[in-house]
């Protein structure tokens, strides 16, 4: 849109943040989504995490594919750059926008439809190559945008408000997520603020890719008796894995936890995840243990919801490219044109 | 000299007084994984050192090992570059093809064949030299694998003997074509002389081809058109290639790797750029349009079945004017067709690839130089124009080495296009995305990281502020906007090469490699039919004036290319007049094997007795 960089303003009775950029800075265009659609909450906590955590908007890259979910993009932070690529191909836009600037700070937003069918191919890609990204999956179960045909993630058995009963299997995001090597991977709910909110922050704070499989229910096309992706189901089935607390790097623990049932994980750049009130057999770091933790959840008809599975310190795919520190978008023409040397030293080889 | 003449039974002498010189065609017959490769390229090097103008083709199958290829050297004191229609010498080394082989060429010509498949007993009216080359490799090496290698050098010695070419020549080929490889060197040396002397003892030159020295390549190089693309792609400064592996075009991005490893390091040790072999060719082109938004130089490389996965992502770029540079290094379609022979068939669908109403800018480079200056070329209208560009090369130019002059240094600093900046910005007041100030219908644009407002960037209906709109002024205004746009491509693409003779008469429109043989089908016309045409090159889509104006001066119009359905002539139709409309007319070809001038001077002529 057309806007002027925001500039902080010292201004000392308004609320601000550690950049002072005050609240309004991180919103973005009036959503057009269903009132009551979860992922306008989802909305709600982006915001909530990147003012928070003091992150120039201006420094961050917004991306989506196509759908109800990746319409939410436009509706915060206004000053950052946004892309809504088309259907299922965000992870390749991604990947190039990410190589080419490094020091972007890239936020994906997918749906399960999005990821799920006609964007798995590029999903199980951008996992592999663990490129540093926050990917979000705004997860309803249906098709919103078309009137609410089932998502493969919808559950066997779920049915639409037609009664028409799903019949497949759901693709699980974060196992598949899990397995093909990305280097933090949580499941949340939109009606989890709290939750939400600190899986978010840890999530834009850690290397590499962040997946996050975030429930979010259509209230107009899934949220009847008999889906699996309604409000009550999910909070009925929702088994939480433990309290999720993050500490940015900036701010120092002041919290005591029990060692017993508590767990700090963290983060590459300092920051802190204090996962306490463990369920029991529960490893974050430990991948066979998320798998299995993921698959019996599953069985029970559960959602298990929290960080499941986390590697801070993986490589992430800018170090395996061995590129430059500087953005290479913004190189000139003295490091991207050898000189003429080089072109005789060519030449020579071909007589 | 002592000869012993095992090859050719008929006793009667063939006729030895008309010698031909520096004018024939070459084709070895092998089987694809026999390492001929090598072999060929050393023949083909050594008679262009001698001076003497050459082309190589290969014909091979879309196979790794074990079917037939073909590959074809022609000598050409004219300069000649196109493919020759008859094959003058055959080198018969596949028992599978021999027998084709030897029955379609023309009479008078000659063939080296391997000894046991005795195919002298088939024509009388070719000059036969039986080669045992297994019995000779016997004595270079007992290892099966290498004997099966160096196989092949014996046929190069065998022809430097009877063809007269200089074997220091041919020695200096093949050590450029074995780097530092000592033992390799050594071995194929070894069969190289081994061919030599073995023909020097046994054959009796009774063919009238000969090679001699001229001096008509001086200076000159010899390269692929991939390879020239991809040092034009490293000069224009490209810092991102997303690409899927595809046959013809693989060379393209594999060159560049090498390249860019090479010079576009820093001291440090990083790269200064970066390459990311994709899933498929749909995430290729997403990266390159993800890099390109946040303002690096981006490119991919593929073939007829990527452009088509890569059309939904060509249409945002075009939309949502993100530039990108797509070669397109064209084969036989439709399908998988043919991956490893040659044609011009995606002309009209990159021109107006995916939904919706699009149109791209094609440039359609028909030389390795041209590969050279029209990748860099491609870059600066990229980012000129904000949209993808296509470069439209082909099996025939890509993937088989053609001579050239060096290539120059570029001069023109790299055109980044309109990017915004605080001074721009000032003089505007405010920014709009997709406004068109200047009036050319191209906007400014800012990329994340600049410090400049940032905008959302969309495929769906936008307005001048690049918000989401589904207001018919916004709509149709952006579309007329882009349609200007384009236009104003019309004043920055590469403007044809032109020939008019005798004010107009009979026309010819060609682009691309087809350019070559009408090269040579112009001298035939003139020279043995004394038919004069005048001659318009088009160098890329959209058209310039130069193109109109040809048309009118010209009586009629033959638009001469490689596909099937006339594509180039469909395009030239959609803007012409109706009266230039009557003048047009077509010669086609889509065979799989790059068009000879003769059959085209043929196809002229035929139409022009009807005419």
């Amino acid at each position: 849109m057309a806007t002027t960089p925001v500039t902080p303003k010292p201004a000392p009775k308004k609320k601000v943040n550690r950049i002072n950029l005050e609240p309004a800075a991180y919103r973005g265009s009036k959503t057009t989504l269903c009132a009551g659609c979860g992922h306008n909450a989802i909305t709600e906590r982006i915001i909530d995490s990147f003012y928070e955590l003091g992150i120039d908007p201006t420094q961050v890259i917004k991306l989506s594919g196509i759908g109800c979910s990746s319409k939410a993009p436009a509706y915060f932070l206004n000053s950052a750059h946004g892309f809504n690529a088309v259907h299922g191909r965000m992870p390749s836009v991604g990947t190039g926008a990410v190589v080419a600037n490094r020091k972007m700070i890239a936020l994906g937003v997918s749906g399960d439809g999005d990821t799920g069918a006609i964007g798995i191919g590029q999903f199980v890609h951008l996992m592999r190559r663990n490129l540093p990204i926050v990917y979000i999956i705004e997860d309803n179960g249906c098709y919103g945008l078309t009137k609410g045909q089932f998502s493969p993630t919808a559950d066997l058995g779920s049915t639409l408000k037609t009664g028409v009963i799903n019949d497949l299997p759901p693709i699980d995001t974060c196992a598949l997520a899990i397995e093909l090597g990305a280097s933090f991977v949580a499941r949340s709910f939109s009606g989890d603020s709290k939750q939400l909110k600190s899986i978010l922050k840890a999530a834009i704070s850690h290397r590499g890719t962040a997946m996050i499989d975030v429930i979010s229910p259509c209230v107009t096309f899934n949220d009847h008796v008999g889906s699996t992706r309604s409000y009550s189901y999910v909070k009925e089935h929702g088994e939480s894995l433990s309290d999720v607390s993050f500490v940015p790097y900036f701010e120092d623990i002041t919290i005591d936890y029990d060692p017993g049932t508590t767990k700090q994980v963290t983060l590459h750049d300092g920051s802190t995840l204090v996962l306490s009130k463990l369920t029991e057999d529960y490893h974050p770091t430990d991948k066979m243990s998320a798998l299995r933790l993921l698959h019996e959840s599953m069985s029970r008809g559960e959602y298990a919801t929290g960080l499941i599975y986390v590697e801070p310190d993986k490589q992430d795919f800018i170090d395996v490219l061995g590129i430059v520190d500087e953005p290479l978008s913004m190189l000139d023409q003295s490091r991207t044109r050898p000189g003429e040397a080089v072109l005789d030293e060519i030449m020579e080889s071909f007589r | 000299m002592s000869v012993i003449d095992v090859a050719v039974q008929d006793s009667v002498p063939q006729p030895r007084s008309k010698r031909v010189v520096n004018d024939f065609s070459i084709q070895v017959a092998t089987v694809n994984g026999s390492g001929s490769q090598t072999a060929n390229t050393v023949l083909l090097r050594s008679i262009f050192r001698m001076g003497v103008p050459v082309s190589g083709k290969n014909m091979f199958p879309s196979n790794i090992a074990g079917l037939p290829t073909w590959y074809t050297i022609r000598a050409s004191a004219k300069g000649y570059v196109s493919r020759k229609k008859d094959i003058d010498f055959l080198i018969a080394m596949n028992a599978e093809t021999a027998k084709e082989d030897v029955l379609t060429l023309p009479p008078g010509a000659a063939a080296v064949y391997d000894a046991p498949l005795k195919l002298d007993e088939l024509r009388s009216d070719i000059v036969f030299y039986a080669v045992p080359f297994d019995k000779i490799v016997g004595e270079i090496t007992r290892d099966a694998k290498l004997r099966r290698l160096v196989k092949n050098m014996i046929y190069d010695g065998v022809m430097a003997r009877l063809l007269s070419i200089d074997m220091a020549q041919m020695e200096q080929a093949l050590r450029k074509q074995l780097g530092k490889k000592e033992k390799a060197i050594v071995l194929n040396l070894g069969a190289l002389k081994a061919g030599y002397e073995y023909a020097e003892a046994n054959l009796e030159k009774q063919d009238p081809f000969v090679v001699e020295p001229m001096d008509k390549t001086t200076g000159m190089i010899l390269i692929e058109g991939n390879a020239a693309a991809a040092i034009g792609c490293m000069m224009a400064g490209v810092t991102f290639v997303g690409w899927y592996p595809i046959t013809p075009s693989s060379s393209l991005p594999e060159s560049l790797i090498d390249y860019l490893k090479k010079y576009r390091v820093d001291a440090d040790g990083k790269a200064t750029y970066a390459v990311i072999q994709a899933e498929d060719e749909i995430a290729a082109l997403g990266m390159v349009l993800g890099a390109s938004w946040v303002g690096a130089r981006a490119m991919t490389s593929t073939a007829g079945p990527g452009v088509s996965l890569m059309a939904e992502f060509t249409g945002l770029g075009y939309y949502a004017e993100v530039p990108a540079v797509i070669f397109d290094v064209q084969r036989v379609g439709p399908s998988t067709g043919l991956p490893t022979r040659t044609a011009q068939p995606d002309i009209l669908s990159a021109a107006v690839l995916s939904h919706g109403d699009t149109k791209h800018p094609l440039l359609l480079p028909a030389s390795v130089e041209e590969c050279y200056t029209m990748a860099m070329d491609a870059f600066d209208l990229a980012e000129r124009l904000q949209t993808p560009v296509f470069v439209m090369s082909d099996l025939d130019l890509g993937m088989n080495n053609w001579m050239a002059h060096p290539f120059t240094y570029p001069t023109k600093p790299h055109d980044r296009g309109k990017r915004l900046d605080a001074e721009t910005l000032k003089r505007l007041g405010t920014f709009g995305r997709y406004r068109d100030v200047d009036g050319d219908g191209i906007p400014y644009r800012t990329v994340p990281g600049d410090g400049m407002p940032a905008y959302f960037t969309r495929g769906s209906g936008h307005n001048e502020e690049a918000q989401y709109s589904e207001r018919p002024d916004d709509y149709a205004n952006n579309l007329d906007r882009l349609a200007r746009k384009f236009d104003t491509a019309r004043t920055l693409v590469p403007k044809p090469e032109i020939e008019i003779v005798d004010g107009g008469g009979i026309g010819l429109i060609a682009y691309g490699t087809t350019h070559w043989a009408v090269v040579e089908s112009r001298d035939q016309l003139k020279d043995e039919q004394g038919v004069d045409t005048s001659y318009l090159r088009l160098r890329a889509f959209p058209f310039t004036p130069e193109l109109s104006e040809f048309i009118d001066r010209c009586d009629r119009v033959y638009v001469i290319e490689q596909n099937r359905d006339a594509q180039m002539l469909s395009l030239i139709k959609m803007e012409c007049t109706p009266a230039q409309f009557a003048k047009l007319r077509s010669i086609l070809y889509y065979a799989g094997l790059p068009v000879d001038g003769e059959s085209m001077t043929a196809d002229v002529l035929a139409q022009e007795r009807g005419a």
